[in-house]
Formats: C-alpha cells, structure tokens, sequence
C-alpha cells in the first residue's frame, strides 16, 4: 500500500472518530439533567448576560485572568495562536483560496510561534511549579508533548528550506479527500511526521480532556441564569419525587 | 489547647510549597448504624461494597451534568491549586481543589471512561479500593464546600459539586459522617438541627421577650405558630440561643416591630439550615425543606424570610423554588399550591437583609449609629451567599445589601483587602459540614486565609468587630478567633449591629 492510500485512511477514520465522538458526547452533555440552579454568583440575570459571560470565558478567559497571569498569558498565546493557525492552514483545502484566509496568512506565521511559545511554558511550568508538577500525570505531558511536536514540525517545514514540502502537491492531496479523488500526497518525512501527529491529535480528542472545548459551553456554574427565586427549575428525575407524594 | 500548631500569620498570605501527606490523619467521627437508617443508607460497609460504590458514581453522572462535565472537562491546568483555604492553611497537597477532584475523577476515568479502562496508567485512573475510600473519607471532609475554586477555574469546575457526589457515594456504601447524618436525623425527628423541641423552644422564645422588655422597656414579640401572619422567619436554630447568633435575632425581632410587620416563627419548621446539602443527597435535602413548605401553608403565611446563615440561604435562595415550590413563576400545581398564597410583591424567599435594607431606604427605621460608637467593624462575606446565591435584584448584591445594612448601624467599618472580599472570599474554614470538634485541626488551619486577612485591618484599622450572617460562620469563628489571638467575641451578627442601633418607641 502506498503512503497517500495509508494517509488518506488515516484521515477518514480519524475525522469519522472526531466527528462521531464530538456528537455522541455533545448529545450526552445535552441529555443529562441538570436538577439545581448552581450558577457561581455574582452571575448574569438575563440570558443575554449569560451568552456575554460565555463569551468572556472563551474568548479572553476571564476566569483564568482572575485566576493566575502566567497560566492565562501562556494559554492565551497557545489556544489563539492555534486559531489562527488553524484559519491559515483553511488554504490548503479551499480552491479558490477565501479572501480573508489570505488576509490572515502574514499572522498565521507568527501565530505559529506564539502557540509553540505558549506551550513551551505551559510544559515548563508542569516541572518548575511543585503544585502543578503533583497534579500532572503522564497523559497530561504527553499531549503537551505531542502538540509541541506538531507545531515544531509545522515551523521546521515552513522555515527550514531543506525541509519545505511542495506545497502544490500536498493541497492536491487534501482537496482530493474532500472530494473522493485520491491524489499522492509528498513523502517528505516531516510532512509525514506532522500529519500523523495531526491524526493522533483528532482520535484522542473525543477521549481525553480535550474535551474541554464543547465541555464548557456546559457548565452549569457558567452557563444558567441567575434567576432561580423568578422561574421554577425541574428536571424530569426531580419532579416524579413530587408526583410520588 | 491542641497538638497542632496554628499556622502563623506573616505579612503577606503566602502560597506554600506542597507537603504530602500533611492532613491524611484528618477523618471526622463516622455516623453509627442506626442514624444511618433513618436517612435511607447502610449501616456499614459490607462485602461487594466497591461495586455499590462505582455504581453510585455512574448513576450520579447520569443525573448530574455539572459532575460528568466537571469530571471530563478538567485539564490540570492548576490555576486553581493555590485558591483553597485548606491548602493554604494546611499545604497538603491533595487540598487543592484539583488534586481534591482527582481522588474521585481517577475512579471515574477507571470505570466510566476509554482511556481510564485500557491505559489507567496513562491518565492516572485508579481502582475503587479501601484505600481509596479512606482517603476520600479524609479529604472530602477537608472541602467546606465554598465554591472559591469554581470562581478561578477556567471551565468553572465546583469542587464543592465534587466533594457533594463523593459523600453520596460514601454514603451508600454505609460510610457517613457523624455530625452530618446525626443532625439531620435530628431535623427528621424534632424539626431542627439542635434537637430544641416545641416546648423548650416557646420558653426560650418568651425569656427572649423578657430579656429584650428589660433592656429597652418595650414589649418585642418573638411569636411562634401564628396562623395568617405575614412573614414567616425561618431562621438557623443556632439563632434562639448560641452566642452572639442570638442579638442577631433580638436584631430581627426590633427590626419587625419597628416596621410593623405581623411575623411568626414555626416551631414545625423550626430550622433554616439544610445539611442534606452538605451530603450532597437530593433526596434529603428535599426531605429537610419540605417542612417548611408544610409550616408555610399551615400557616398561610404571604411572605417568607430567612435569618443569617449562609448554606441555608443558598438552599433557600437557589434550590427552594426546585425543591419545595418556594418561590415565583411555577406553573404546574405543586408550585402554584403555594405561590398562589405568596406576596408576588416580594421575592419569595427574601433575606433579612433584603428586608431590614429595604425598610431603611423607605426610612421606616430609625437607626442611631452613634449606639455602636466602641465598634468598629469588618464584614466576612460568607461564602455560600457570596458564590452561590444573591440579594437585590442586581449581582453582586450579596456584597451591596449587608454592607450597606452595616454602614447605616455603624459609624466605622473597614473593608478586608479587595482579594478577600467579595466572590473572593475566604471561607471561615467550618462550612459545608465540617463544624465539629472532630475536625478541629483542619478547621483552625482553614481559617488562616481569613485570619490574615482580618489581621490587617485590626493593626491597621484597629476593627474589633467581625461581622457575619452565616450561623456556621459564627460559630466556627468564636472557636477560632482564639487561636489566632483574638477575643472570641469579636464575632457578632450584622443584625446584632442593627439592634444596637434601632431606637425603638420612635415610630410605632
Ligand atoms: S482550574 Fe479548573 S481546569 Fe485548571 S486544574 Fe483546576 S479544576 Fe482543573
Ligand atoms: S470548594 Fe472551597 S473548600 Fe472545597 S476545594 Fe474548593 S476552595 Fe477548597
Ligand atoms: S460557614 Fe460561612 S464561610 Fe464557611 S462555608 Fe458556610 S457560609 Fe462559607
């Protein structure tokens, strides 16, 4: 079997696992009860206040802002370093490439270096810090490890001219997955590298604590409205103890 | 007075480097068998115990969003590690709140979770051993249940959530605590946690009248069972006698009088406090509340009030209208039942302070601050009210309303340091079930954040009046307070203040 065949199996199964995952536990999140109100207080009164603090959680991380500046700085740098890597690498699989994901691509270079940055010192502080190096176990260092890995790769490729991988050929490859029209995909060795730390990253998501990302839309301390004396609050399990009277 | 030292007190509050196993001697006094039986659980720990127990955990997942996101969401980044009262006062490293979690999340992952099952080694999932129980038992016991983590957790993982299930679960295998389990069979069996029956609750309410006609020359009522009164206080019952809880209800009673307001105490429902919370057992703390449902529409009562006392305000402020159908806005017939009968007027359950600060703005009390002259005072937010519950109708009332009480009985109060204030506040170290001798070590050594805090403003300021309204929070201070050489009546009510201020026979 060549490489692309192994590749392009590995990026459907692991999109499938992805996918899949996300859905079942989303739809697990969604189906289990909530029975009180324990939103942390002071907490907004009005939906649109709890949508504004959502907002504040995700995108500025205000608690952890509250919380401690390194942990918030570093994984800021991190998380929206990601993102921007992310957007920048939607030109490998649009054709012609978005307007503005051309924009954002002279960021997406120094986003790349922020996120190796932010990581470096959120994995420092697992061995500097005494509390965080006790509450730290394997798993924890080896997805540090593993998305340390995956930006380096990434950096090594766009700025080490030996290791740059032609480009043209590679984006033949992704577009071919989108459309069911295998292409080869380039078998420089960190291109391969990178990609198939990419897919471990994807299967490991709906299984590890990854699981932060749609988990906090979740959280009842951060998402009900404070207004539990105005609405009556019952779930289903809640509300038979009152018919059984 | 104890074989542990208290910790000393510096210039700053100081983050310390981890000592473990510091605390693990720590266990409170387990409930015995037949109290046990009266709140639905096993006597004791029998074989296949550990099944029952991971069993337990699986059904609470089921029921309980919070825990199954708390228990899956978090990602160690230990932003929460230094935040907890009892790692600072104990630096036992399995006090801070993440590694706290983890006792009760490495046996989740184990049983309930992919990674947990095949590669426990990998992510640290443990099996549920005798060994494991023992240290929840421990530690578990070492959570007041203060939220204070929650508010720095990035993803606002509650801890106290955690702490809630682990006692659960304990207590289906027949591991209960004693304090807990033991007052709340005394709610089951008398009508409050002190075990005070009807008869010796009406004396003391009348020498209570006695006593307040002696001090002001004016005949204060403190009513009990008054059918078709307006306002109904359900109040902890620490508040008929302990000190200094009791001012704070000669404190309610003037406000009342001045006021004019028809009110009575029930002596069915004779207990604000709710530890079925503290058990984290739905079940219970239902049960617990239902009879102030019961004492509201006996005596169909427009208006309910609740006196100082933080856990009980959560349970009425945020879980009542679930639990009981106190409250507004239920349409189905349990809760309209009794909404129907409630004052849409107000908010149904209101706070004494809501109620003392909303007659002070209407000026129908007249306060004389110059009364509490000697006085000067701080305000410990307690936690409960501060992270888990509101008054007014803005956030952030909580820390507005008493403050304001406060000013208006007082000529000088001083606020602790903004980072202990506030959502920031430090717990008193004996909530969420840990107020007994059993636990006095962990109790003196939780209480140091606060004590820092309070140290700063008595050197500078000179406060010599801590201010509470948390019935827990009195108590736990008035044995603390002591360790850290302060008298241990500088602990008062916020409405002990009122009292000394209200100038009774001013208005009718
Ligand atoms: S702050 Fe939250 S996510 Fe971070 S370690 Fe603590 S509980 Fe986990
Ligand atoms: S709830 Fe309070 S006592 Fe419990 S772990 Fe969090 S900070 Fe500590
Ligand atoms: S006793 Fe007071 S400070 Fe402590 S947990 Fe309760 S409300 Fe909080």
């Amino acid at each position: 079997m060549s490489i692309s065949v192994i590749f392009a199996v590995l990026f459907y199964t692991a999109t499938f696992i992805l996918v899949a995952g996300l859905i079942y536990r989303i739809r697990d999140y969604a189906r289990t009860p909530v029975p009180l109100k324990i939103p942390t207080t002071p907490a907004p009164i009005t939906r649109t206040g709890v949508a504004f603090r959502m907002l504040r959680e995700i995108t500025v991380f205000e608690s952890l802002f509250k919380s401690n500046k390194w942990i918030w700085i570093l994984g800021w740098l991190f998380h929206f370093g990601m993102v921007l890597v992310l957007l920048r690498h939607l030109r490998y699989f649009t054709q012609p490439v978005w307007a503005w994901v051309d924009l954002i691509q002279p960021f997406g270079i120094y986003a790349g270096f922020a996120m190796a940055a932010g990581l470096l010192g959120l994995w420092a502080r697992r061995f500097l810090v005494d509390r965080v190096r006790y509450i730290s176990s394997l798993s924890d260092h080896l997805m540090l490890l593993l998305l340390i890995s995956i930006a380096t790769t990434g950096l090594l490729m766009s700025y080490i001219p030996e290791w740059h991988t032609d480009i043209v050929a590679l984006k033949a490859f992704m577009l071919g997955l989108l459309y069911f029209d295998l292409q080869p995909l380039p078998e420089e060795p960190m291109l391969l590298i990178h990609l198939g730390l990419v897919v471990t990253l994807m299967m490991v998501f709906p299984i590890s604590k990854l699981l932060h990302a749609p988990g906090v839309f979740f959280s009842p301390t951060r998402n009900q409205v404070d207004n539990a004396r105005e609405k009556r609050h019952l779930s289903a399990w809640a509300a038979k103890l009152e018919s059984s009277e | 007075m104890a074989d542990f030292e208290t910790p000393a007190l510096t210039e700053f509050q100081l983050v310390p480097h981890i000592k473990k196993g510091a605390m693990a001697h720590s266990q409170p006094y387990m409930a015995k068998p037949e109290f046990q039986g009266d709140l639905g659980f096993p006597g004791e720990l029998e074989d296949g115990w550990e099944d029952v127990a991971v069993k337990k955990l699986g059904e609470l997942t089921s029921k309980y969003r919070g825990l199954k996101v708390f228990l899956d969401c978090c990602v160690k980044c230990g932003a929460c590690t230094d935040k907890c009262h009892y790692y600072l006062g104990t630096a036992d490293p399995l006090n801070m709140p993440v590694a706290r979690q983890d006792l009760l999340r490495s046996v989740y992952r184990r049983y309930y979770t992919f990674a947990g099952k095949y590669f426990p080694w990998l992510v640290g999932a443990k099996k549920m051993t005798k060994d494991m129980l023992d240290k929840w038992y421990s530690y578990f016991h070492q959570c007041s249940q203060c939220r204070r983590c929650s508010v720095f957790c990035p993803y606002g993982i509650d801890t106290a959530e955690i702490s809630m299930a682990a006692r659960e679960v304990m207590d289906a295998v027949g591991v209960g605590q004693k304090y807990c389990n033991e007052i709340i069979g005394k709610v089951y069996k008398i009508g409050n946690n002190l075990g005070l029956p009807e008869k010796a609750l009406v004396n003391t309410l009348e020498g209570l009248e006695e006593d307040v006609k002696d001090d002001t020359g004016i005949d204060v009522k403190f009513p009990v069972d008054q059918e078709g009164a307006e306002v109904l206080l359900i109040t902890p019952s620490a508040d008929f006698f302990a000190e200094p809880h009791i001012d704070g209800l000669i404190g309610y009673g003037k406000v009342f009088h001045q006021a004019g307001i028809n009110w009575t105490l029930s002596s069915h429902a004779s207990e604000a406090g709710n530890f079925g919370m503290f058990i984290g057992s739905y079940e219970n703390m239902r049960r617990v509340a239902l009879r102030i449902r019961e004492a509201a529409l006996d005596l169909k009562v427009k208006r309910i009030v609740v006196g100082e006392c933080g856990h009980a305000w959560r349970v009425a402020y945020s879980f009542w209208n679930t639990l009981i159908g106190v409250g507004h806005g239920g349409d189905d017939p349990y809760a309209k039942a009794l909404q129907q009968q409630l004052d849409p007027n107000y908010p149904a359950p209101q706070h004494i302070i809501e109620l003392t600060y909303d007659l002070i703005q209407k000026g129908a009390l007249t306060l004389d601050k110059s009364a509490n002259d000697d006085q000067r005072v701080t305000f410990h937010d307690s936690c409960n009210v501060a992270r888990a519950s509101r008054m007014g109708n803005m956030p952030g009332g909580q820390f507005v309303l008493p403050r304001e009480v406060i000013k208006s009985s007082v000529n000088h109060f001083f606020d602790m340091a903004p980072e202990t204030i506030h959502e920031n506040t430090f717990c008193c170290g004996g909530g969420g079930g840990l107020l007994t001798d059993d636990l006095m070590e962990i109790r003196v050594k939780g209480a140091q954040p606060r004590m820092q805090a309070l140290m700063d403003v008595v050197q500078e300021h000179d406060v010599n009046y801590l201010a509470a309204i948390c019935a827990i929070c009195k108590s736990q201070f008035s044995k603390v307070l002591p360790y850290y050489n302060h008298p241990m009546n500088m602990i008062g009510s916020v409405h002990g203040l009122v009292s000394n201020a209200i100038q009774l026979g001013t208005k009718q």
